[in-house]
């Protein structure tokens, strides 16, 4: 347990202050502690609290920083001007929509199934929160560092899935239950493809813990795992069913989805949950394929704004491919899935574990055994950069050429009295 | 246990999103595959065909502004030809002129709304309703210019148009001329290439040609499956046979090609309008009326025109009087809408709220 918690910055700081070197010499260099002698147990439920008080609360102001971005950016991109009143730039819009949805009475239909559907909100951020968990925001600042870092955040994620279905099945409504029958079936699909992706990660990484991925990225992982970005990226987008994969909540095609019955704080919590969502998932493509808190310059000092840096930017990303494209058919996407994404991740996972074989441990000394060094990651970035060119381009030209348009035939016609035929 | 599945039955609408309007459908899903579709119309209906047997010639004008309500133009053309048939009197050149202008500005604006829906059922999420919005604007700007309403205009009159344009209408049309087709243009590279659009529409809805002429189906649903036949050309009213445009039409008839077709009618509109814009005349604008129109007991006529919806006609009978003794509508929209079964079922419920985007019904017509 001591170990566990000794590496991480932040809850060291925080049990020093309280519980000071009477509680584990190693750790507080000479501070006093502002507990009593024989308290010291205190200070580890104070520093676990804070952060995770500082997580969960973060997580949701993010959230609400989200909210406002994304309808900002979409604005932008449909040359409107967004929310522009309540607040500076209209940052407070967020919480404004937050109190209008606080004081809606709270309906749940007749039908329903009381107890799973009041239950849903909670599941859905519950598993969004635990996800966060693992993610190291600066040097030395996680809630946890776990072994199993990136297989924990796949199981967490798919929780949201039970969520889903919980609320479509609970509501007893045709479209939410439309909306969670296709959500099952498409994030069961494409849970393969995610982890697939995530695997040329961990084989290079040698680590399944977020902390050592980051320190693994001496060049940021989407140069060596291009194609592994890539799937992940979609993947992670048909997670958190945004376009072109967000037919479970398809506005023009079955109102909201799952969430069609869902009104007042229920709503909102279910609003936050996803666009947290959205957030968590920057973040871990930012940990996993943008280096995480490492920059060029003063890594371990400004890790923080790294990371929101980069954070930022995927989320950007999200919205800009909210913006812009539109949305898939249930077949197509599954098609996509299966037909497209999964030979990519063996391709991607086949060629990955050669080369980590060949650098890690074919052609190294001795002493080096699985240790992958930077010169080595630059070299596979060029061989999976060509791999990744060439499997989308052969990929993408089998299933795309069959389906080009035609161009528009243009008439000239005679006025009048001309003879019309079939043409 | 034997697994049993049974199908299930959803209306889509009458407040739906992408229904456009009140429509309703009682939809039986096999999964997500349609096995039968009813559509279920008449929550719009406002009776305006008996409510014209009620007013004088002039006055049912302002009904027609609200049948189809993102075409309000055609249908005062539509209704001013039959009125003049009726009347027998012809219109001034530069009326006619002005007539075409604003009904083929109106057909542009209107294509921009089918298409720019189209897009958003798709699921885009707005920003290419957005950048057709933008055009549109500008039209209904041009249109609050000339009578003082961007919606519901009442522009035209039997005999011709409300009034000359403004001074500053020339120039704020020559401006629009400047700036459409860059716009249009840029919709069109928006969207026109994109994979998923082009997977969506390709190869769904496909209305085929025989059945479309069998159902009496027009306008660009009858042009994009192949049917070369625009009543422009077919039967030129006004000064349709003094300019020079195409007939775009599809191959396939399928959702991609209604949709191409309506990008290059706006192409060919605009193309009209510039024609118009060199060629218009002086003159008089409208043809000299008695204020209270009363046209000879017992006659009857027919005036269509060709809407951005299809054929939209005006069936007028007169009794002598200063109304109508009967009013009869044949709105494209109805008609339309009598292909829908045939192009649904089969199909997936993404596929039939596109493919209902891509008939581009308007529920003012199709309930009138």
């Amino acid at each position: 347990m001591e170990s566990f918690l000794e590496n991480n910055g932040m809850y060291r700081g925080i049990y020093c202050y309280f519980a000071g070197n009477e509680g584990n010499g190693l750790w507080c260099k000479g501070l006093d502690g502002i507990l009593p002698l024989g308290w010291e147990w205190l200070g580890y439920f104070i520093a676990g609290f804070t952060i995770m008080l500082i997580l969960v609360n973060g997580a949701l102001l993010g959230a609400a920083i989200f909210v406002w971005g994304e309808r900002r950016i979409l604005a932008r991109i449909h040359k409107r001007r967004g929310p522009n009143r309540w607040g500076p730039f209209g940052l407070l819009q967020p919480i404004a929509d937050l109190l209008k949805l606080l004081i809606k009475e709270d309906l749940v239909p007749t039908v329903a199934d009381r107890l799973v559907f009041t239950l849903v909100p909670v599941v859905m951020l519950m598993s969004l929160l635990l996800s966060l968990a693992v993610i190291p925001f600066a040097y030395n600042t996680y809630l946890a560092d776990l072994n199993v870092a990136i297989l924990y955040f796949v199981a967490v994620g798919s929780l949201s899935t039970i969520a889903i279905f919980m609320a479509g099945w609970s509501s007893g409504n045709k479209y939410a239950m439309f909306g969670a029958m296709r959500s099952v079936a498409m994030l069961i699909s494409y849970e393969v493809p995610l982890v697939m992706s995530l695997v040329g990660v961990v084989l290079i990484a040698g680590s399944m813990s977020m902390v050592d991925v980051v320190e693994a990225q001496h060049v940021p992982f989407i140069l060596v795992q291009p194609l592994g970005a890539l799937i992940f990226l979609l993947g992670i987008s048909a997670e958190l069913n945004r376009t072109p994969f967000d037919i479970m909540e398809a506005e023009s095609e079955i109102i909201a989805g799952y969430h069609t019955e869902y009104s007042g704080i229920k709503f909102a919590l279910i609003q936050a949950a996803e666009m947290a969502g959205v957030l968590a998932a920057s973040a871990v493509i930012a940990t996993l394929f943008l280096g995480g808190w490492s920059g060029p310059v003063f890594s371990s000092q400004l890790g923080a704004v790294w990371f929101l840096l980069k954070l930022t930017f995927v989320a950007f990303v999200f919205v800009w491919i909210r913006g812009t494209f539109p949305r898939l058919r249930i077949d197509q996407i599954m098609a996509f899935a299966w037909k497209f994404l999964l030979p990519l991740a063996f391709i991607n996972l086949m060629s990955t574990a050669i080369e980590v074989y060949f650098f890690g441990f074919y052609n190294a000394p001795a002493n080096e055994l699985g240790v992958i060094t930077g010169d080595e990651l630059w070299v596979m970035a060029a061989i999976n950069s060509g791999i990744a060119v060439v499997a989308i381009t052969l990929f993408g030209r089998a299933t795309r050429d069959k389906m080009r348009p035609n161009p528009v035939k243009l008439h000239k016609l005679e006025p009048a009295g001309t003879v019309l035929g079939v043409n | 246990m034997a697994f049993k599945t049974e199908p299930m039955t959803i209306n889509i609408g009458p407040q739906h999103p992408s229904t456009h309007g009140v429509f309703r459908l009682r939809v039986t899903f096999d999964g997500e595959v349609i096995v039968d579709v009813e559509p279920i119309f008449g929550y719009l209906h406002r009776g305006s065909e008996k409510l014209a047997e009620e007013r004088n010639y002039v006055q049912i004008l302002t009904l027609t502004d609200r049948l189809d309500y993102t075409a309000s133009m055609t249908n005062n053309q539509a209704y001013c030809l039959a009125v003049e048939k009726l009347l027998g009197v012809s219109v001034p050149e530069r009326g006619k002129y002005l007539r075409v202008m604003t009904a083929e500005l109106q057909r542009v604006a209107s294509h921009l709304i089918a298409v720019g829906f189209f897009l958003q059922d798709l699921g885009a999420l707005a920003t290419p309703l957005m950048y057709a919005f933008r055009v549109r604007e500008s039209i209904l700007d041009l249109f609050e210019m000339l009578c003082g309403a961007r919606i519901t205009v009442s522009y035209m009159r039997p005999g011709g148009v409300f009034a000359e344009p403004p001074e500053d209408f020339w120039p704020a049309l020559r401006r629009f001329m400047e700036e459409a087709p860059g716009l249009i243009e840029e919709l069109e590279n928006l969207i026109m290439e994109n994979e998923i659009v082009v997977v969506r529409t390709k190869g769904t809805g496909i209305l085929g040609i025989e059945s479309a002429i069998a159902n009496s189906v027009s306008g660009p649903v009858l042009r994009g499956s192949g049917f070369a036949w625009d009543w422009r050309k077919a039967d030129p009213y006004d000064i349709y046979d003094q300019v020079d445009f195409d007939v775009p039409v599809g191959n396939n008839g399928d959702n991609y090609d209604r949709f191409q077709v309506r990008i290059e009618e706006i192409k060919q509109s605009l193309k009209i309008v510039s024609q118009c814009i060199r060629q218009i005349p002086d003159g008089l604008i409208r043809a000299e009326l008695p204020l209270v129109l009363r046209p000879p007991a017992w006659q009857e006529s027919y005036g269509r025109v060709e809407s951005p919806k299809g054929e939209l006609g005006f069936y007028l009978v007169s009794d002598g009087s200063v109304a109508p003794y009967r009013c009869k509508i044949r709105s494209p929209s109805l008609i339309n809408l009598h292909v829908l079964k045939e192009l649904l079922v089969g199909w997936k419920l993404a596929d039939m709220i596109v493919t209902l985007g891509s008939i581009d019904i308007n529920l003012g017509e199709v309930d009138r």
